[in-house]
């Protein structure tokens, strides 16, 4: 059973056609990585998969549900999301905390309040994710009071402390600077070494073929070539992808 | 001319003048919360015409996206703020008359006054919480979203607070304006400081009442904006 499965899947903004007919399965522990030119469709994929965005057409299942399918060539979605949100996390390019609110108070909100678990387990859990980011002290900071590193680790934490069986990112390092990219994306490498499944839609090429069980590449609303990294980045089948791949070569 | 009657005077007008201020901000604050929903308000009866349709026709879309609670509210806005408030406490003080025929008496007068003053303001407060709730960015919405807050968690728990933070600044404003606009009691001729100023200036002949009750707004208004200042200052523990 793949944790998120997407079939065909359509988007259209007017007469813009985002994504034309994608399908994508994420089974289990899987790392995919969704690479590709700005406009490709990477991050309209992660918000149709989050319900950010409505699809037009196709098939959304996580664990084997559906959450939306398609009738009379338009898609329907189950009346209630609410149990599907709790299967999924996103990390936003630009974070998106909230910043009236300290970070513990950030991360252990919405496992209490939405999924009315134990107060005081899930700060226990809040705790230990803190301190595996390394921000332990940071647990009463406000978030305007952390860098950019800090604040996409928050974030992390925030979504890893719904228990999600999945966890996407959308560019997660696109808005900080190489040194604070770095910290971020060994936080996501430990969590791929602990076989979290995700999905990284990401511009880091060099990230996305360590930490990755596939790469998949996009451009014009289609995968245009997907595989292990090692095929992706070094036996490049197709000739976009190649010519995609050489604006990274020195 | 007796100063301390005078003072006196107008010490007990400056009472009533406060009760006013204080129960129009009570009621209106919140009303304007109540105004900003309807104006917002997305509900569309007509929407199905455009929706299934795939390439409806321009009159069709235009009745599709008619709003009708939002239109009202938005004439309501439109009207409160069009008009001056003077006419809108005579409007309000002898409607019941012109409309139910009811005999006006003295006590109504008070009621009028507040309900003239919490209609205008909730109006002007709507506004604000508007300006304020917009520049509140996407991503707040879309993150307590994906962590499955309901839509009523998310505007208490997370735009409220952050509005009214960013509210403070043009809220001052009105609630100065409004400790000024309490004055506009006096054509109701009901007894707050500015209607007991004016008597007292036009029995004496004399200026000295109105500069004191002037003294008295300035002061108030002084420390209002203060306080205002204080509490922006205690949410400014995050950006």
């Amino acid at each position: 059973m793949s944790v998120l499965s997407m079939q065909h899947i359509k988007k259209s903004f007017g007469d813009n056609e985002v994504l034309k007919d994608i399908s994508l399965r994420v089974e289990q522990g899987e790392v995919v990585s969704i690479i590709g030119p700005s406009g490709s469709g990477k991050s309209t994929l992660l918000r149709c998969a989050t319900f950010l965005e409505t699809i037009d057409a196709g098939e959304i299942a996580y664990m084997g549900q559906k959450a939306a399918w398609t009738e009379n060539n338009s898609a329907v979605y189950v009346k209630n999301l609410k149990p599907f949100r709790k299967d999924f996390g996103l990390v936003f390019q630009n974070f998106n905390l909230f910043p009236h609110r300290t970070v513990m108070k950030n991360v252990t909100d919405a496992p209490i309040s939405v999924l009315h678990r134990d107060p005081k387990e899930v700060r226990a859990l809040a705790e230990e994710l803190l301190a595996k980011m390394g921000l332990s002290e940071k647990a009463d900071a406000y978030p305007c009071e952390l860098s950019g590193g800090q604040q996409q680790r928050v974030s992390i934490v925030r979504a890893l402390a719904m228990q999600p069986e999945i966890l996407f990112f959308d560019e997660p390092t696109s808005a900080l600077d190489p040194e604070l990219t770095g910290e971020v994306l060994k936080v996501i490498k430990q969590l791929a070494e602990e076989h979290m499944t995700m999905v990284i839609v990401t511009h880091e090429m060099s990230f996305a073929r360590a930490v990755s069980d596939r790469v998949i590449f996009m451009d014009g609303g289609v995968i245009v070539e997907q595989g292990r990294p090692e095929d992706v980045f070094g036996d490049t089948q197709e000739e976009r992808t190649k010519q995609f791949l050489r604006h990274y070569e020195r | 001319m007796d100063y301390g009657f005078i003072f006196q005077k107008l010490a007990e007008g400056f009472l009533t003048t406060l009760l006013i201020f204080a129960l129009t901000l009570v009621f209106s604050l919140p009303m304007g919360l109540l105004v900003y929903f309807g104006r917002s308000s997305k509900w569309a009866p007509m929407a199905f015409l455009c929706k299934r349709d795939r390439s409806p026709g321009k009159i069709k879309c235009a009745v599709a996206e008619f709003k009708p609670i939002s239109s009202i509210f938005r004439l309501f806005i439109s009207i409160l703020r069009g008009t001056p408030l003077m006419l809108q406490l005579l409007v309000v003080f002898y409607a019941p008359f012109y409309l139910f025929g009811i005999k006006l008496n003295t006590a109504w007068r008070f009621f009028a006054l507040i309900i003239g003053f919490v209609i205008n303001y909730s109006a002007y407060f709507a506004e604000i919480y508007r300006g304020g709730i917009e520049s509140i960015s996407v991503g707040q919405y879309e993150a307590a979203q994906v962590l499955g807050y309901s839509k009523a968690q998310t505007f208490v728990k997370i735009i409220l607070p952050q509005m009214i933070k960013r509210v403070i600044p043009p809220v001052t404003n009105e609630v100065i304006t409004l400790v000024k606009d309490t004055s506009l009691g006096f054509v109701l001729a009901y007894l707050e400081m500015f209607t007991i100023a004016k008597q007292l200036a036009a029995k004496y002949s004399n200026i000295i009442p109105l500069l004191v009750a002037g003294l008295f707004y300035f002061v108030f208004n002084y420390i209002a904006a203060r306080g205002m200042e204080l509490f922006e200052k205690k949410l400014s523990y995050y950006q």
